[in-house]
């Protein structure tokens, strides 16, 4: 075994251990714990849950890598993906945590109709089914660069210790392990990021120094025939770069196991500062990721260029054999990098090994490159928990006890719910093991999904009494009609053909007008037909206001 | 919420609650439309639409229309939910809805 191998099996076991015994402590015993922690969870331990929940095996592995092949389009995605939490927080959290239940699907089924619900709650379904079989793919993925497991054997290891604390202790369990496992992975982030600011600039802020390196990193990168870093659009045209931000954001603000996260805090009050304590713990990976990607970028490309086959750092033969970084044929000196297999280069390195292998690229030690693999761990595992959750509450809250067995006593829902994780952790296990070929791309595609259905349809509820359930059932349906219509047109995926983008439009911006289409039909529908009934409108009437209102005497002296 | 205690108030849709109820609601909403037009300008305006002339000029090493992309947009996000939750802090008190327990502590 070598010391990297020991280092990365202490800090894996070492967390795990730390996971199960906070799952322990966090046992519950009635329904309301295990679906929303008992709204009991204080503000800043819940910030630090969703950022973890959100922040999946994607931000952590992934996205680094992505931004130093893109350059300035990696934007869209630093952007997209902290932008939707200004949403969640002046349009959504406080409301939803106001009327204080269980899951998405039943707020939007008791705003519009049962019809509506049982739609969402598939599209829910769907919808964290696509995301959750990515994270245990990553997390398989790590088990089998640094421990030398297959990739099955991983998955089954990581869904043994999720099924573990989100089965025992489900939301209270899998909240408490959350804010454990953001302390893991934003160590695991930032100790390399800093090292690495360190070697380059004597200032471990990356954020403040990755500025220093970019005029070397432009001039390298054209040397080797990739484009200037900074440069806009060199990628994209400018107006998919919009539109992909935007169906980012409003896909965060629509994605249902983020919004459930909501319901966990004490007071509305609670969910507004959540969301900041949230976007603050993301601000801080957010803001690193950038700088990783340019000074990990720069490394690389100093570390290779024009050198021999034969006198290549070490890092290119280990990952050589992991089939994700290729030498060409023939080729004796570097003189081209690229990320795209297709684009011949000389050397071909796949974008989303850069994060783990930013510290071995520095030549940091191998406890900070043990650490990075259970930081990617952690993002993976705490992503799938949070996602499970939402699959066991639609099923077993939204399907089971409302459309057959409606009456239920509370112990028999909380079996109910931990049968469905359960069932739930199986068939992520499968899904993991033998992705479907299509799940890698639609997992960035669950964005556009949540957008042009979720969003719409519960902001107008909050904000448009006259909103109803025709207009919300229509605008879901073609606006999802929509957006999917069009990435089968443009994709090959579902065994279609690709075609062409239109007007420059990505599939994965189109959930952005996806969203505009719902609007528009959800407002025109609700228009032609009758104003829903006017217990409705008193239901959007007392989620507005945070609490009954006290005599005005009373509040001047406790005014902050 | 239309459950208040008894004698604190008017009975529900009664023209004293509807007055206050509506204030609140335009006052909520104006923080809204403002908040969001900052969030819109910074990320889209500065950081897409407007990023390639913003980048001539270069502050710290970094071109300044990709710097709002990749570090400004992020920080300002995050301003602007600590910014919304004061003033909502604030707003509850002034009309009386902010949670409180027994004690009038807040929850």
């Amino acid at each position: 075994m070598s010391s990297i191998q020991l280092w990365t099996l202490i800090f894996i076991l070492g967390s795990f251990a730390v996971y199960i015994g906070i799952a322990w402590r966090s046992r519950v015993q009635e329904t309301e714990g295990f679906y929303v922690a008992g709204h009991g969870i204080p503000t800043v331990a819940n910030g630090a849950a969703i950022a973890a929940d959100w922040m999946s095996a994607a931000s952590f592995i992934s996205m680094a890598g992505l931004i130093a092949f893109l350059g300035s389009d990696g934007s869209m995605y630093l952007m997209g993906w902290t932008g939707g939490y200004v949403l969640l927080a002046l349009l959504i959290a406080p409301y939803l945590r106001k009327w204080g239940k269980y899951t998405v699907p039943e707020f939007v089924g008791d705003r519009y109709s049962e019809l509506v619900r049982t739609i969402a709650a598939a599209a829910a379904i769907i919808i964290s089914f696509t995301y959750v079989v990515g994270q245990m793919r990553g997390g398989g993925i790590v088990f089998s660069r640094f421990l030398g497991l297959d990739i099955t054997g991983g998955v089954l290891v990581a869904a043994a210790i999720i099924f573990t604390y989100a089965v025992l202790g489900g939301m209270k369990g899998i909240t408490w392990t959350q804010v454990a496992q953001y302390t893991v992975l934003i160590i695991a982030y930032l100790i390399p990021a800093a090292a690495v600011a360190w070697q380059f600039t004597n200032i471990p802020v990356p954020q403040v120094t990755f500025g220093q390196v970019l005029d070397e990193l432009n001039a390298l990168s054209t040397q080797l025939g990739l484009d200037a870093y900074t440069q806009a659009f060199t990628s994209r045209p400018m107006i998919d770069v919009l539109l992909v931000t935007l169906a980012l954001m409003v896909g965060t603000a629509g994605l249902p196991h983020v919004i459930i996260r909501f319901y966990t805090t004490k007071s509305v009050r609670g969910s507004r500062y959540s969301a900041f304590w949230a976007l603050a713990f993301i601000a801080l990976l957010y803001t690193t990721a950038p700088a990783v990607g340019a000074f990990t970028k720069l490394n690389l490309l100093q570390g290779v260029r024009g050198k021999a086959v034969s006198d290549l750092p070490r890092w290119v033969q280990n990952w050589a054999e992991t089939g994700l970084v290729q030498i060409k044929e023939g080729v004796e000196r570097i003189g081209s990098v690229s990320n795209d297999p297709a684009a011949g280069a000389d050397l071909t390195v796949d974008s989303d090994i850069l994060v783990l292998a930013s510290p071995e690229i520095a030549g940091l030690p191998a406890p900070i490159i043990g650490l990075v693999a259970a930081g990617g761990m952690a993002a993976a595992m705490s992503t799938a928990a949070g996602l499970l959750l939402v699959i066991s509450s639609s099923v077993s809250h939204d399907f089971y006890f409302r459309r057959v067995r409606r009456a239920a006593s509370d112990r028999e829902q909380l079996l109910a719910g931990r049968i469905a994780m359960g069932g739930a952790v199986v068939i992520a296990v499968l899904g993991g093991v033998n992705p479907p070929a299509f799940v890698a791309q639609v997992v960035a595609f669950a964005f556009g999904l949540a957008a042009a259905s979720f969003f719409p349809a519960i902001v107008l509820g909050i904000f448009w009494k006259r909103c109803n359930a025709a207009g919300a059932a229509a605008g879901i349906t073609v606006g999802l009609a929509f957006t999917i219509t069009y990435m089968v047109y443009t994709l090959d995926v579902f065994g279609t053909e690709a075609n062409p983008y239109l007007l420059g439009i990505s599939p994965e911006g189109i959930g952005a007008i996806g969203a505009l289409v719902n609007f528009v039909v959800a407002i025109v529908v609700s228009k032609l037909t009758a104003p829903p009934p006017a217990h409705l409108a008193e239901l959007v009437e007392s989620i507005r206001y945070p609490a009954p209102r006290r005599l005005p005497a009373h509040q001047d002296g406790e005014a902050v | 919420m239309s459950d208040t205690g008894p004698g604190s108030e008017p009975p529900p849709g009664s023209a004293a609650e509807d007055s206050w109820r509506r204030e609140y609601w335009r006052r909520n909403l104006r923080y809204m439309v403002i908040l969001l037009s900052i969030w819109f300008i910074v990320s889209f305006g500065l950081g897409i639409l407007l990023v390639e002339p913003l980048n001539a000029v270069i502050i710290n090493g970094f071109p300044l229309g990709f710097w709002f992309a990749q570090q400004g947009s992020i920080y300002t996000f995050l301003l602007l939910i600590l910014v919304y939750a004061v003033l909502m802090d604030r707003l509850d008190d002034k009309f009386g809805v902010s949670e409180r327990d027994g004690e009038g502590r807040r929850l």
